[in-house]
Order: structure tokens, then C-alpha cells, then sequence
């Protein structure tokens, strides 16, 4: 489904990502862990298209197409999914407009007519219930006055309604409590299936006891340095990231 | 209204300016130029009588001793006067007794314009005056209005058909003397709207008036007067095109309202006068004077406007709070993209004891264009209690744009209360990246965030206007990104 090869990326110059190498199919969970400062949420930016980002090499191919060809609407329209660290508030624009906006955005671009109302809603409401958000959250403008938690759901209901092939989630568990964490995790688990695939960026291991990885990624100076199964969450749980430090070190 | 806001976002209109045909029927029009043969020409051919002729003539020896104001930010060459027809008619073939005496070449311009003249269809129950140039086309449902008391009728037939309603108010909330424009106006005006609403009588549909400028070289100068009696209510509605022409066309009109005891009248306008091309080649200079007198104890104005297009918008639809507990609003959203230009707010007298009005401004720059919003809220020394409160908005699309504030206060009686909030935004580009990201275009994401900046205005106009009024909105702002 995505395969990232030998990707360097800068930023103002600076190299975050440096010979980044990855390879997703579909149905599976990646996580990618790492410390602070290590290129985790450039990655995610760099998958979704944001256009402060200056990619000096490699590639990246998803479903056969070269993603950095396209643009960052294109890639959501073609199933490319990214639930915000810190998503932005819509003063006047609600939840329901919006989503329904850009569900129609997508069905348009699959030849499909827009979505008519009653089934919209239907959608709406089962979705909703999915990350446990009140009918008052949709009706209310976008992010406006939400708590952290409640945004971090919002971003796991949009996720829910459009159903992406390809799923980023960037530290979508920072800041929630343990409550809302189960229900970010659950939402995940709820929507995963063969078909679709997940990139779950975090720092700890917690998420992951809710939501089970496949692969475990651990990234540190702008590439992965060591991959596993889900054990290896646990073990940079229990002996933090300076042995992975020294290991790199010593191979360099 | 939630839903259908929504929709309205979805049937996005892409396409410049869909208003800009020319009508090609007969003519006629009055020699070029201004001079007082001018003025009495436009009155024989109206069949007015001695006083409206005299009246026209004071206004216009008033007018040639006045200059044009210079204070408004906005810049335009000088306009020249005697180029300009001030009065231009389609001709009629018959005297049009019923719809179907219509010329259909205009049934056709308004079909294209999407407001058909035909009393089963048109916009559910809204009866409409339709105004081309200088004369009044029709004006539909007259006879289920009649029945209430309701007089809704072109300005001329107002003139020779209720004589004393005219006289009674012509001029006393704008006098001839008023400005520039509005002395210019009182001399040449050609046709607009007259509405009288009887004590007591809630007018049973909303009323509107459709302008559309047509032929070349031609000035609008159209004449709206709006009077509701004791207790009574209207909601009216406003909307305005034209051709798209190279030459500027200048529109020059009055609006004036008059509200008594406990009456109410909406009055909601959605202008979109040719705005000129990208280059700022042509478009309507949009010199309005817009007022409200709120005469009688606990009566209420309130102005909703979308304004969109025209070249150059000098307007302030003001409210003169004259009666106790009377209530003075004004809801306003002002677009300007390319080399637009607008000066455009309101002006908030209160005279009565506690008098309230209230201001929300919402501006939108775009493209080269300035966006000044000017206001004025006036205390008098009579006006114990009075309560204003202000908002002016404004948001940037792009970088070579320039968004305005001049508020203006004079306050003199210290019981009241007058609260003034004011911001500017731009629309970032995180924003803009997560509307993207959810596979919204750019377009389609500024279009987002530019209806739900103006929702609160919106919310004021009638259904069918707010939908027109997004579209509008979409059409106006389209390649301000990218």
C-alpha cells in the first residue's frame, strides 16, 4: 500500500529525514515510536502534503501512484488520512458541514453523487457513537471551545466518516486521559479491517495496549533504527531509548 | 437552515461573473448629458405631476451647487456628469396589464437571472417589482397585497396613484440636501420601490425589488421608499445586477424607511453589481444613500447586506433611533476581490431613551482590493440609556489586499453604554492544510471558512437570499487563492 524508500526531507534548510525507509500493506498497524525531535511528525506531515516541507530524495509510492505528485487534497480524496496533533478550530463551520463537505469532496472525486441528506445523518450519528461524541458536539463549530480530548475524538470521527485506506495518527494520544485514550483506541479498532492500514505515531506504550501493532518502529535521527513486534513497545517501555542510542552509536 | 447552508456549499458555482449580458431590446433614452430640460424630460416621462417636477428641479439647482465628497477611501477617476443617459427605458410595445404583456426578451433576461416573472413560480411567495434601467418592469401578486391594505408598486405609479403618501415622506429621512448623491438622485431619479404598510398589518409574503442595470452608458438612479404604519411589519428584499462593460456605470440611489410606533421592517439587500474584470477595467460605482428613520416608540430597522460586487461601494445604511425603546440593526458582509473597492457601514443615531442598535461587520479582502469599514454611532444628549454594541471583522485572503477600521463615536449623554470589538484574521495556512487534508480543494476550503466568518450574518437574511448569498460569496472569491 505505501512504501516510503530512502526519503530525505528538509526543513529550512535543516535535514530532518534522512534515508527513511518504510513499507506498509494493507490490513496491517505500524507504530513508530522514538524520542522527541527525531522526524516522527514530520513524517506524518510529509504523507499528508504539507508544503513547508522540501523532500531533497527518495520516494513514495502509495497504491501504485507517486504520492508526492499529488496534492494534499488529492491525497485525502484518494484515502490518505491524518488525525492532527493539534487540530485547528472552524469558527461558524460545524462538524456536520464539515464532514459533509468533505465526504461529497470524495464521493466526488469517485464519480459519486453527493451523499443525500438521511444518509448523511445516518452516517453521522453512527460514527458518532463510535468515539461516544454527543448529537451537541457535531452541531457545535469545528474544534471551537473543544477540550484536548474532545478534539483528539473529533479527529478519530472524522477518520470514522471518511474511512481512509491509510490511517496517520500523530500522537493522537498525547494529553488524553485514560478514559478518552480507550476511546480513541477502541475507535481505531472498530474501523480496522484487511483492507486499510494504520501508521500510529506515539511516545508510549500505553496506546499500544489498547491498540495492538503489528510492527513496532523505532526512529531515531530522521530514520528507523530498529523494528519488532509488539514486544519491542514493552521493551523501550521498561529500558527507555538510550540503549537503542548506544547501539546506533556503535554501528556508526 | 443548518442543512441547507450545507447544500448550498456543495452546488458550487465555478464561474466569473454569470450576470453580465446584455438584454437586446428597444430602447429609449433620454440625449446624454445633465441639465434641467434633462430633469423635466425624465418627469414628462413619467406623467408626473407639478409638484414632483418642482421638487426634482430644487434638488437639482441644490446638486449643481454641491461638489462630490472627497473623504471616502476609495479612488477613481473624476467622473463626468454630462456623459452619462439618465434615463434609459425598455420600450413598450402595450401598456402591460398582466404578466403575460411582457416582453419576452425581458421574461428572458429575468429567467436568466434566475427570477422568473411568473406569479406561480417565483420564489415562493415573494412578490417582486422588477426594475430595468429606469423603468419598473411589473411588479407581481399586487392583488393578493391589496387585500391587506398593502400598497407595493413602482415608484412612478406611487407618484400619480398615492400622491399624499409620497409628498407626505419623499425626502424626510435623506433630504435633496442630504449629499451629493442624494441631490443628484432627488433630480433624476428614474423608478424603485414604494411600500405602505397599514396599521397594524404583518405584510403576508416578503416583498422584492430585482434592479438590473441594462443599457450602455447608462446611469441607475433608482428611488425606494418604504413606510409601515403602527404595529406593522415588512421584510424586503433587494438584489441588483448588471452587464459586464468596460465603462464604469454609475448607480446612484436612495433608500429611505420609515418605521412608527412598534413597526418593524427587515430590509435586506444582496448586491452584485458588475465588479469590473481582474484587471479593474469597468464595473458599477455603487453611490448609495440608504436610511432609516425610526419615528415612532419601540419601532426597529434592520439592514442585512451581502455586498459583492461593484467596482467602487460607498454606502451606509444608517438607522435614526428617534423613537423611546426604538432599535436600530445592522448586519453587514462586504467582499472585495481583484481591484475592488468599498467603503461601506453604518451610521447609528439614537436620539430616543433607550434606544438600542447593534452593529456586526464582517469584511473580506481578496486579490488588490481595500476593504474599509466606517461607522458612526451618535449619542445624543436626549438619548438616556442608549446601548450599542459594534463588531467589525475582517479577514485577508492573500498578501496585496487591505482591510480598514474607522469607527467614529460621539457620545453625549454618559447614562448609555457603547461596547466596540474589532478583529482581523487571515486565513493561515494550517487552516488551510487541514481543510485540504480532509480533500477539500482550496477553494472549496476558503468558500468553507468564509461562509461559516459570515454565518452570523447570514442568519439574519431570508432563507432564499442567505443561499443566493453564499453562492455569491463563492463566485466573488473565486482565484483568490492559489
Amino acid at each position: 500500500m505505501l512504501s516510503i524508500k530512502n526519503l530525505d526531507v528538509r526543513v529550512e534548510q535543516k535535514e530532518i529525514l534522512k534515508g527513511f525507509n518504510l513499507q506498509i500493506n494493507p490490513g496491517e498497524i505500524h507504530a513508530i515510536m522514538g524520542p522527541n525531535g527525531t522526524g516522527k511528525s514530520t513524517l506524518a506531515s510529509v504523507l499528508a502534503g504539507k508544503n513547508e516541507y522540501e523532500v531533497t530524495g527518495g520516494e513514495i509510492s502509495y497504491l501504485g501512484k507517486d504520492l508526492l505528485e499529488m496534492s494534499p487534497d488529492e491525497r485525502a480524496r484518494e484515502g490518505v488520512f491524518l488525525a492532527f496533533q493539534y487540530p485547528v478550530e472552524i469558527p461558524g463551520v460545524s462538524t456536520t458541514n464539515f464532514m459533509k463537505a468533505a465526504v461529497n469532496a470524495k464521493r466526488k472525486h469517485l464519480g459519486l453523487d453527493p451523499m443525500d441528506a438521511k444518509t448523511f445523518l445516518q452516517l453521522l450519528n453512527e460514527k458518532r457513537a463510535i468515539v461516544e461524541l454527543s448529537r451537541e458536539f457535531t452541531s457545535r463549530s469545528l474544534n471551537e471551545g473543544f477540550s484536548g480530548g474532545e478534539k483528539k475524538r473529533n479527529e478519530i470521527f472524522q477518520m470514522a466518516m471518511l474511512e481512509p485506506k491509510l490511517a496517520i495518527l500523530d500522537e493522537t494520544d498525547s494529553g488524553l486521559d485514560i478514559d478518552a485514550l480507550r476511546i480513541v483506541a477502541n475507535g481505531v479498532n472498530q474501523l480496522r479491517n484487511k483492507d486499510n492500514a494504520f501508521l500510529v505515531i506515539t511516545h508510549y506504550q500505553r496506546l499500544l495496549n489498547y491498540i495492538v501493532p503489528d510492527f513496532v518502529h523505532v526512529m531515531y535521527g530522521g530514520r528507523i533504527v530498529k523494528s519488532g513486534g509488539k514486544e519491542l513497545a514493552l521493551q523501550l517501555e521498561e529500558r527507555g531509548y538510550d540503549w537503542i542510542k548506544e547501539e546506533v552509536a556503535s554501528l556508526a | 437552515m443548518e442543512k441547507e447552508q450545507d447544500d448550498i456549499l456543495q452546488e458550487h458555482i465555478n464561474s466569473d461573473y454569470k450576470y453580465g449580458f446584455t438584454t437586446d431590446i428597444e430602447q429609449e433614452f433620454a440625449p446624454m448629458g445633465l441639465n434641467e430640460d434633462i430633469v423635466r424630460f425624465i418627469s414628462a416621462k413619467k406623467n408626473e405631476p407639478e409638484w414632483m417636477l418642482n421638487w426634482r428641479l430644487q434638488a437639482f439647482k441644490a446638486w449643481q451647487q454641491m461638489k462630490q465628497p472627497q473623504w471616502q477611501n476609495v479612488h477613481f477617476p473624476e467622473i463626468d456628469y454630462q456623459k452619462i443617459i439618465y434615463y434609459a427605458a425598455p420600450k413598450k410595445k402595450k401598456e402591460i396589464k398582466s404578466l403575460d404583456d411582457i416582453d419576452p426578451e425581458i421574461r428572458e433576461t429575468y429567467d436568466k437571472l434566475g427570477i422568473p416573472i411568473q406569479e406561480q413560480k417565483v420564489l415562493a411567495g415573494v412578490a417582486v417589482d422588477y426594475v430595468m434601467d429606469s423603468e419598473s418592469v411589473i411588479t407581481t401578486f399586487r392583488a393578493a397585497l391589496k387585500e391587506k391594505g398593502v400598497i407595493f408598486c413602482s415608484m412612478s405609479e406611487a407618484i400619480r396613484e398615492h400622491a399624499d403618501l409620497v409628498k407626505k415622506y419623499l425626502g424626510t429621512v435623506v433630504p435633496t440636501r442630504d449629499n451629493y448623491f442624494a441631490a443628484l438622485n432627488s433630480a433624476v431619479f428614474s423608478d424603485g420601490s414604494f411600500v405602505y404598510i397599514p396599521k397594524g398589518v404583518r405584510c403576508p409574503m416578503e416583498l422584492s425589488t430585482y434592479f438590473r442595470i441594462n443599457a450602455e452608458n447608462t446611469g441607475q438612479f433608482e428611488r425606494t421608499l418604504i413606510i409601515a404604519d403602527d404595529r406593522s411589519y415588512v421584510s424586503y428584499l433587494e438584489g441588483c445586477t448588471a452587464p459586464t462593460r468596460d465603462e464604469n456605470q454609475l448607480h446612484a440611489a436612495v433608500v429611505e424607511l420609515v418605521a412608527m410606533d412598534s413597526a418593524e421592517i427587515k430590509y435586506s439587500t444582496v448586491q452584485n453589481w458588475y465588479p469590473g474584470d481582474k484587471n479593474g477595467i469597468g464595473g458599477v460605482y455603487n453611490f448609495v444613500t440608504k436610511r432609516g428613520l425610526c419615528q415612532g416608540d419601540s419601532s426597529k430597522i434592520s439592514w442585512a447586506q451581502v455586498e459583492t460586487g461593484s467596482a467602487i461601494t460607498w454606502k451606509y445604511p444608517s438607522c435614526i433611533l428617534k423613537g423611546d425603546n426604538s432599535i436600530g440593526e445592522f448586519y453587514s458582509v462586504a467582499v472585495t476581490n481583484n481591484y475592488q473597492q468599498a467603503d461601506t457601514g453604518t451610521k447609528m443615531i439614537h436620539i430616543g431613551k433607550n434606544t438600542r442598535s447593534r452593529i456586526v461587520s464582517k469584511g473580506i479582502s481578496a486579490g488588490k482590493s481595500q476593504n474599509s469599514y466606517r461607522g458612526l454611532v451618535k449619542v445624543a444628549g436626549t438619548a438616556e440609556n442608549a446601548y450599542n454594541f459594534s463588531q467589525c471583522d475582517s479577514l485577508l485572503i492573500g498578501d496585496k489586499c487591505g482591510a480598514h477600521t474607522f469607527p467614529y463615536l460621539e457620545i453625549k449623554n454618559n447614562t448609555g453604554k457603547v461596547e466596540h470589538e474589532a478583529t482581523t484574521s487571515k486565513i493561515g495556512e494550517d487552516l488551510m492544510f487541514y481543510c485540504n487534508q480532509r480533500g477539500l480543494s482550496d477553494e472549496e476550503a476558503v468558500s468553507m471558512i468564509v461562509n461559516g466568518y459570515c454565518k452570523e450574518v447570514f442568519k439574519h437574511l431570508p432563507m432564499e437570499f442567505a443561499v443566493e448569498a453564499q453562492k455569491l460569496l463563492d463566485v466573488s472569491l473565486e482565484g483568490s487563492v492559489g
